[in-house]
């Protein structure tokens, strides 16, 4: 029976996880070259490690992280610390976005709120500062397909060029407790968010609303809820959400 | 390598307010697959997930640097074992007296082939079967080393074992993989 050791099988699997230096593996690459134990040896490393490449790597969900991130800021702050859990430290467009979100609860039916899902949500964008975009094209024609497999829902995406709001890319962000598509247009030097996500309610006409200088936009069309953020005045706002409304 | 379940970046520019998460959350996608792989269970590696970055902030004043990945999966395969011994400590004892006598060479295989098992590992779900049939201290090691890519000394510190003992064990898993999928194949 064999033993499948010739007392250098450690060593040479150390070899094949790249744990020798140049001069460990020169020594034992003498020894290899003569040894059918090694080569056997080798062969069954080597298949565990092409087993492990299929092997499932199970990945966290955007749930678990909305879960992770409201238990953190949950935890009060040891005293002598600063907030354990970031509130501040935001891109100035990122606190627009995170105001904006808390605005937008205002705007939606009581039903709808989920009041600390968006406080939940608030953190997590609060981690991505300076992240507008994670998908930078013009293209509608590139957006809509990074949105794709990415979401469990496909947003409806336009470039609005020839109105004079072109599309500038995509993101992913949450809000109210689940995943939203972000498309980010341009208008000048200022920037408008068109938040996606699914509703549950019937269709409803944009209603506006403004905070701080922040203009908001919600509506409900087609099974998804929109809702656009710009510091855009309210009338150039308006103009942007009936183009988008009308389509291209 | 970007493995956080958000896509998110995270940088310097962020602030002493920011360093925990800045440190933590970019290993989710890590701390989740490991508490899955040693719980079998989605639902219960989520609970095992959020405790644990619950712990790690606490500990977090201690943190001194160096590996944080290897840092937060101590920690996840800590409070994973917790969850393991509250369900079935039983099993866990049966098998740390096993540990204890084995050695390297004690696993006898007159038929083991690893070309044959090779083709036995076309098949995803069946590799995760494999793995999942090994013991929890040999599957701990060989999915931190193979999807996790930790060194052997990362590995030590994470399964709180000397370095001769991950090289140990990792050589017994592979070999074991192999044997099972090689006698499945002969069946």
């Amino acid at each position: 029976m064999s033993t499948g050791d010739c007392g250098k099988l450690l060593l040479l699997q150390a070899e094949l996880d790249g744990e020798l230096d140049a001069a460990q593996a020169a020594a034992l690459a003498e020894h290899r070259a003569g040894c059918p134990e090694c080569r056997r040896n080798e062969a069954a490393i080597l298949a565990a490690r092409q087993a492990l490449r299929r092997a499932t790597y199970h990945r966290a969900d955007p749930k678990l992280l909305a879960a992770v991130t409201g238990r953190l800021a949950a935890i009060p702050a040891p005293p002598g610390r600063r907030m354990a859990f970031p509130w501040r430290g935001l891109s100035t467009f990122g606190a627009g976005a995170a105001l904006a979100a808390a605005i937008i609860l205002t705007v939606l039916p009581p039903g709808n709120r989920g009041g600390v899902a968006a406080l939940v949500d608030d953190h997590v964008r609060a981690l991505q500062p300076g992240h507008l975009l994670d998908v930078v094209s013009t293209n509608q024609h590139t957006v809509k397909p990074w949105f794709d497999g990415r979401l469990d829902f496909a947003p409806p995406v336009r470039d609005l060029a020839a109105e004079g709001f072109p599309l500038v890319g995509g993101r992913l962000d949450y809000l109210l407790g689940r995943t939203a598509a972000v498309l980010v247009y341009s208008h000048g030097k200022h920037v408008i968010e068109l938040f996606v996500w699914p509703a549950s309610g019937r269709d409803a006409l944009p209603a506006r609303a403004a905070r701080n200088g922040y203009n908001v936009a919600h509506w409900r069309a087609n099974g998804m809820s929109f809702a656009a953020v710009s510091d855009l005045d309210p009338a150039g706002l308006e103009a942007f959400v009936r183009d988008w409304r009308q389509g291209p | 390598m970007n493995k956080t379940a958000s896509g998110a970046i995270y940088n310097d520019s962020m602030g002493p307010d920011n360093a925990f998460a800045a440190v933590a959350l970019p290993h989710l996608d890590a701390a989740f697959n490991l508490a899955r792989w040693l719980t079998g269970s989605r639902a219960e590696a989520q609970d095992v997930v959020q405790e644990a970055m619950v712990r790690a902030l606490t500990y977090f004043p201690s943190f001194r640097g160096g590996n944080s990945r290897a840092w937060i999966l101590q920690i996840v395969r800590n409070t994973a074992y917790g969850a393991l011994k509250a369900r079935r400590g039983e099993r866990l004892a049966a098998y740390a007296a096993f540990e204890e006598g084995a050695a390297i060479e004690d696993i006898p295989d007159p038929t083991d082939d690893p070309e044959k098992a090779l083709i036995r590992f076309h098949d995803a779900a069946r590799v995760d079967a494999l793995i999942d049939a090994l013991p929890l201290e040999l599957r701990e090691t060989l999915v931190l080393r193979e999807l996790e890519e930790l060194s052997y000394r990362d590995i030590a510190q994470v399964t709180s074992v000397p370095i001769g003992t991950v090289m140990s064990r990792l050589w017994r898993a592979r070999r074991m993989l192999v044997r099972a999928a090689a006698e499945e194949g002969s069946r």
